[in-house]
């Protein structure tokens, strides 16, 4: 009798670590697949989830956006290490395309190549594309990367260890370690203003209004009727990196 | 102007074409070259241990305990580049109790751990536990409490306890096989899983990491057995030579063929990072490449190998050649590392320039230091031979 009281407790204990141990497996499987499949989504509703537009139409290269990043962010003032800045694409008659970005776009810029072999030249600003399944924020050991949530991808400066992985993994250029602070930097929608109510200072100075900042959230906010009227693009799509930052007439030699 | 950015406006002057402007210096430099071939030389050497005691490669015997305190000079200092490559070392804890679950390079370290203490220590341990416990009789004063407390106090020398001792030492080494794979085949996912470089992202490069590791290690210990042997002043067994050159050859050819692979699939898929690609491998990574890792570290090994099959006339040639081989063989992987870790950064990612990249010789990311890190493993083997020396272990009476 003592003896089947012992074989049935038994069995039970074994039945119940079985399923314990099976539920543990099942679940570390279930959130293993969740770690190797990367997104960021908004959670809190009440806050927005920030998109930007660059009109590369209205873009005329005076580089004041790149100005005023340096000086409203702590930017070393080098020709070198932007958190935005501004290419100039030419694309001959040849069919070779021409990039240049001196200093930024800082100082302007000057058309090198003549009139007659021109087939066409515009100019892109170019800044961290917040994405909402970033590679940066993916890669980064300690999570010293994240994105807030409003969906604006941020460092913590006081934790970032400068293994540098996440300026590999960006493929858009737009991350640099910051070679007095010695972690990693890069545009952070000028989240310091943001948070009192003022546009980033890229906008702020942009004389023609070629950038736009807004709630993708908000169906009635100017940003969302502007992706509702243009085709827009963004940058590397085939790299699914759920960029938010919208390009309208974005020229195919564009990277 | 700064100095420190003194170095940034020369390269600022050699970029070519466009690069974007936070692409101007190298994130990853001579250190993270020195990183993945520290690893491999451990995994290939692990492996190599594992093959004599797993399938019972006899002849490979004399290697055995060589090769395992290899894999364990080697992996003692494998974090050192790593941990002084980071911007802000004093944090490089972090790693390990806040490591962010997406992040494939935070789970080098308990890999690493992995390896090192569960698998290595113990396999080493228990091959050992026998013969530090006779050591620790025989000898006097300091050296007899050192190996006192190697025993960690398991003194029991019954035979059925030794049977335990080999029984744990080979469950440890099967277990050990898949380790080393993944220790390796992990070092290549962190190249392999970025999509944002196109000369890394590939599934195939946590596998030619692990052959190419596998062929550095086999290399390693070829050379470290008739360095062990040239100085304890005995006889090179050449037999050992053509067993381990015989693996090395069928190893080579497979890390070739994948490599091959590799280039081949990216020549005629031909994505759109195809143009820059060809002009690095054709001008930049020329001599590293082609020459460095092709010609003199592929080959020519493999032609003397296949040489070395045949050709058995002059004892000492033979030697002579294996030597050079397995020289020959390190110099290449060495150079695959540097292919893949510099050549991957020194195009643009907008695909359209170059960067230019000029190792220092001193500082922390320097060549000296490199060079420190790569020698510093060669001491610790030394005194790790001549704490546990291979060939004054107490014989196995079954054996």
């Amino acid at each position: 009798m003592g003896n089947e009281k012992i074989i049935t407790s038994r069995r039970k204990f074994l039945k119940t670590a079985t399923a314990l141990a099976g539920a543990t497996i099942g679940y570390t499987w279930l959130k293993s697949s969740q770690i190797l499949l990367f997104a960021a989504k908004p959670k809190d509703e009440s806050l927005p989830w920030y998109g930007i537009v660059i009109d590369i139409q209205k873009c005329i290269g005076c580089g004041n956006c790149a100005k005023a990043c340096k000086n409203e962010n702590d930017v070393p003032l080098e020709p070198f290490y932007f958190r935005t800045w501004v290419e100039q694409y030419t694309v001959k008659n040849d069919g070779s395309v021409i990039i240049v970005s001196p200093n930024g776009g800082i100082d302007g810029f000057k058309q090198t190549v003549p009139n007659e072999d021109i087939f066409k030249s515009f100019f892109v600003p170019k800044m961290c594309n917040h994405c909402s399944k970033s590679p940066c924020t993916q890669v980064c050991p300690v999570g010293a990367t994240f994105e807030s949530p409003e969906g604006v991808v941020l460092i913590d400066e006081k934790y970032c260890i400068g293994c540098r992985y996440c300026v590999q993994a960006c493929p858009y250029g737009c991350r640099f370690i910051h070679p007095v602070k010695k972690v990693a930097n890069k545009c952070t929608l000028c989240y310091h203003r943001l948070k009192k109510g003022l546009a980033p200072a890229c906008m702020e100075t942009c004389p023609t209004g070629a950038r736009m900042y807004g709630n993708l959230r908000d169906k009635n906010s100017e940003l969302v009727k502007f992706l509702k009227e243009h085709t827009t693009m963004i940058l590397r799509p085939h790299l699914n990196t759920g960029s938010k930052l919208y390009y309208n007439a974005l020229s195919s030699e564009v990277r | 102007m700064e100095p420190h950015y003194q170095h940034l406006y020369e390269i600022l002057a050699h970029a070519q074409g466009y690069i974007f402007p936070n692409e101007i210096d190298l994130q990853w430099g001579i250190l993270i070259v020195v990183y993945p071939f520290i690893t491999g030389l451990v995994a290939g050497a692990f492996i190599l241990a594992s093959l004599e005691r797993v399938f019972k490669v006899k002849i490979l015997k004399p290697t055995y305990q060589i090769a395992l305190l290899t894999a364990l000079s080697f992996l003692l200092v494998a974090t050192m580049p790593l941990i002084s490559h980071l911007s802000q070392p004093q944090r490089a804890y972090e790693i390990m109790i806040t490591p962010h679950s997406s992040s494939a390079m935070a789970i080098f370290g308990f890999v690493y751990l992995w390896y090192l203490a569960v698998v290595l220590l113990l396999e080493i341990w228990f091959d050992y536990r026998h013969s530090l416990v006779v050591w620790a009789t025989e000898k006097t004063g300091i050296m007899r409490l050192v190996y006192k407390i190697l025993t960690l106090g398991v003194n029991d020398i019954s035979p059925r306890t030794l049977k335990w001792d080999r029984k744990l030492g080979y469950i440890i080494t099967v277990v050990g096989i898949p380790s080393a794979f993944i220790l390796h085949g992990y070092v290549g996912f962190i190249f392999g899983s970025l999509k944002a470089n196109p000369w890394w992202s590939s599934p195939l490069i946590p596998i030619i990491f692990l052959f190419s590791a596998m062929v550095s290690g086999i290399a390693l210990i070829m050379l470290v057995y008739m360095i062990v042997s040239y100085v304890r002043k005995k006889a090179i067994d050449l037999n050992v030579l053509d067993s381990i050159g015989k693996y090395l050859f069928f190893v080579l050819i497979l890390d070739f063929t994948l490599e091959s692979l590799d280039q081949i699939h990216r020549i005629y898929e031909a994505e759109e990072s195809f143009e820059i690609i060809k002009l690095l491998v054709s001008g930049k990574l020329y001599l590293t490449l082609f020459v460095a890792q092709g010609l003199i570290g592929t080959i020519i090994p493999l032609v003397t190998l296949v040489f070395l099959q045949f050709y058995k006339h002059k004892i000492r040639l033979q030697k002579t050649m294996y030597f050079i081989v397995s020289i020959l063989v390190l110099i290449g992987v060495y150079s695959m590392r540097w292919n893949v870790v510099i050549g991957g950064q020194l195009f643009s990612k907008s695909f359209s320039g170059f960067t230019s990249f000029k190792v220092g010789l001193i500082g922390l990311d320097g060549t000296l230091m490199a060079a420190f890190w790569l020698i510093l493993p060669v001491g610790i083997l030394a005194f790790l031979l001549w704490l546990l020396p291979p060939w004054k272990m107490v014989k196995e009476e079954d054996e």
